[in-house]
């Protein structure tokens, strides 16, 4: 190989290289929406740090909430029913193995799930074929339930109660 | 298991910008491969960035229509990884033609399977709408994964180097066990996600460790039985370990318990030490990796630590920078096609080739958790994770081993060694998280709720669409 052919072969390594670099910080860069911790996509209370930085993160405190220990249904064939809460999630379905087992022909066997995160409680569509209401609004991923607010699932609709 | 929400926007014009980049890394990279060897622009330059091309492009159109909202990054990275390593292919088929002129050449075949993967990848886009279709195959995956794992014992089995994981095919050989990581991923997922619950409420807890009940062990227990067994029948760590890690890393994804990560790690420790004193192979590994450099070992017929050694001479001639595509020597190198591609590789582009490399892998595991993260039902998120892990681990296992951090074992280096089945496994796997990523991205639906509440079909009278549920 010509001296010439050697170097344009090296510039042509090395330029590979920086190729291969420039691939990769591209993809990064083009993460950069995805990665930046804001308020766009907070993910949950911001660290000290940030708060420094930006002082309106501070969030108010939010308001004393009364912790659910009961679940009542209000409508539907069980109405009346009630369910002390402890510490464990509750499977509410037709199926059998469920903790509150619906009858109700709208719901499907297992239908949604309550489940308690920190101090509250969250409700989760597992699935179901005619879905799950909060507060007249379908769950499209888990929330968490204030008491007092109705969950609708097919006929049946439940509270918690303090 | 938790929730992050972004912005939704398409951005597939984003990724068509990072794909002609990653078909232009492909592309020079098997173009420097070439130089100087033969004439360039040869038939295999334009069947490899042809195949490469068209197939990336099509597969961009199938989410362009189908699937709007997937990560925009996942496939440039995949298709900059598969066309670097059949570059790297395809210069150690040169320089062994060099040696020996009969030699046949693996790369138009490796060329042939990406075509094949990515093709496989895309009708598996096209088919699958939802992800969350595959939920309703839990346990008929089990029973997949349990053939294909049993299929290289029956008569159509082939064994090489030891190892019996290979069927012979038709036209070549294929590691069933390579689909049955996806088999059992999905198994695992749909198990666990149903499963939660129960596995995450009883028990007892002693100190700060929840441990789990007997009988929900089972399937952990089911898990290491499956491992153990891949290891003593089909002599094969490498898939063993990886089997072991995805149900692990799956339960504790699903629980978040640490006591399941402990119980694993002992039967981890059970498994190394019940192998150490059973099979002659693995302690050659252990040995061949501790005492490496010494002559006797380097030199040892089977289970020496020649082809670990010769990696890293290799790696130390490259340097930081290498000595560039086709001027080091990695063909010295036992299966520097296959589960040394990695040393070959930074012995010619070095250090910071071999980083660039790595971090692809780093970003694409990312964008697979990253999924996981998003997607709302609990089984899109373990299938997310499981399938990025194995990605993960793979990477882990193998450059591990070329580094001489960990034993080396016999693992395909995901998207770059030569071997169809592993390539196709991979490819699939990219198509099930990029199905995932789209569910994770998409905007709700924001449609009005009134028509879908129940109590509207009791006044009209007649339901307007069957809502009663048959039981599941």
């Amino acid at each position: 190989m010509s001296e010439a052919g050697e170097l344009t072969v090296t510039l042509l390594r090395f330029g590979f290289l920086i190729l291969l670099w420039i691939l990769v910080l591209s993809t990064v860069g083009a993460l950069r929406r995805d990665l930046v911790v804001g308020r766009r996509n907070k993910v949950g209370t911001p660290t000290a740090r940030e708060i420094r930085k930006n002082p309106e993160l501070v969030e108010e405190p939010p308001p004393a909430r009364a912790a659910a220990h009961r679940l009542v249904v209000t409508e539907g064939p069980l109405t009346g029913t009630t369910l002390d809460l402890a510490a464990s999630p509750i499977l509410l379905g037709r199926a059998q193995e469920a903790t509150l087992v619906l009858e109700d022909d709208y719901a499907s066997g297992r239908h949604a799930r309550l489940f308690p995160q920190g101090s509250r409680w969250f409700i989760e569509d597992l699935g179901s074929t005619n879905g799950t209401y909060l507060g007249g609004a379908q769950l499209t991923r888990a929330l968490p339930v204030e008491p007092g607010v109705p969950i609708r699932i097919g006929k049946t609709v439940i509270e918690l109660r303090p | 298991m938790s929730d992050v929400l972004t912005v939704p926007r398409s951005r597939r014009t984003v990724e068509l910008f990072l794909l002609l980049l990653a078909l232009a890394v492909a592309v020079g990279a098997n173009y420097l491969a070439g130089i100087g060897r033969e004439e360039p622009l040869g038939d295999y330059f334009w069947s490899q960035a042809i195949t490469l091309g068209v197939m990336s492009l099509f597969i961009h159109l199938i989410l362009r229509v189908k699937a709007k909202y997937a990560d925009p990054v996942i496939l440039p990275i995949v298709v900059a990884l598969n066309g670097v390593g059949l570059a790297m292919i395809h210069r150690l088929d040169l320089s062994a033609a060099q040696v020996n002129p009969d030699f046949v050449q693996v790369a138009p075949q490796q060329v042939l399977w990406t075509a094949v993967a990515m093709g496989s990848a895309a009708i598996l886009l096209i088919v699958l709408r939802d992800h969350r279709i595959l939920r309703r195959f839990t346990y008929i995956s089990l029973i997949v994964s349990a053939i294909l794992l049993l299929l290289p014992l029956t008569p159509l089995g082939l064994e090489i180097n030891g190892a019996r994981i290979w069927i012979s095919v038709g036209f070549g050989t294929f590691q069933p066990g390579e689909i049955a990581k996806i088999t059992l991923a999905i198994f695992f997922a749909g198990y666990l996600s149903t499963n939660r619950d129960l596995i995450l409420l009883a028990g007892k807890k002693i100190g700060p460790l929840q441990l789990p009940r007997f009988r929900d062990l089972a399937p952990m227990a089911a898990a290491w039985l499956v491992s153990i067994g891949v290891l003593i029948f089909q002599r094969d760590l490498g898939s063993s370990i990886l089997f072991f890690g995805l149900f692990m890393v799956m339960i504790y994804v699903a629980t978040s318990r640490v006591s399941w990560v402990l119980i694993g790690l002992a039967m981890i420790g059970v498994g190394v030490f019940v192998a150490l004193e059973l099979f002659s192979h693995v302690a050659l590994r252990f040995d061949s990796w501790i005492n490496a450099f010494a002559p006797e070992v380097y030199d040892r017929a089977p289970g020496g630590s020649a082809q670990v050694v010769q990696g890293l001479f290799g790696l130390a001639n490259g340097g930081l920078i290498g000595t560039g595509l086709g001027a080091g020597r990695p063909d010295l190198v036992t299966y520097a096609n296959s589960d040394m591609i990695i040393a070959a590789l930074g012995e010619e582009l070095g250090l910071i080739g071999v980083v660039a490399i790595v971090m692809l892998y780093v970003v694409l595991v990312s964008r697979g958790i990253r999924a996981a993260l998003g997607t709302k039902d609990g089984f899109g998120k373990l299938l997310a994770c499981g399938l990025s892990f194995t990605i993960a681990l793979q990477c882990f296992v193998v450059i591990g081993g070329i580094t001489r951090l960990i034993p080396l074992t016999g693992l395909t280096t995901p998207f770059m060694s030569a071997g169809g089945s592993s390539l196709l496994a991979n490819w699939l796997i990219v198509a099930l998280i990029l199905l995932i990523s789209e569910t994770a991205r998409r905007p709700a639906p924001s449609a009005p709720m009134k028509d879908s509440f129940p109590e509207a079909l009791g006044v009209s009278g007649k339901p307007k669409k069957s809502a009663k549920e048959t039981t599941r």
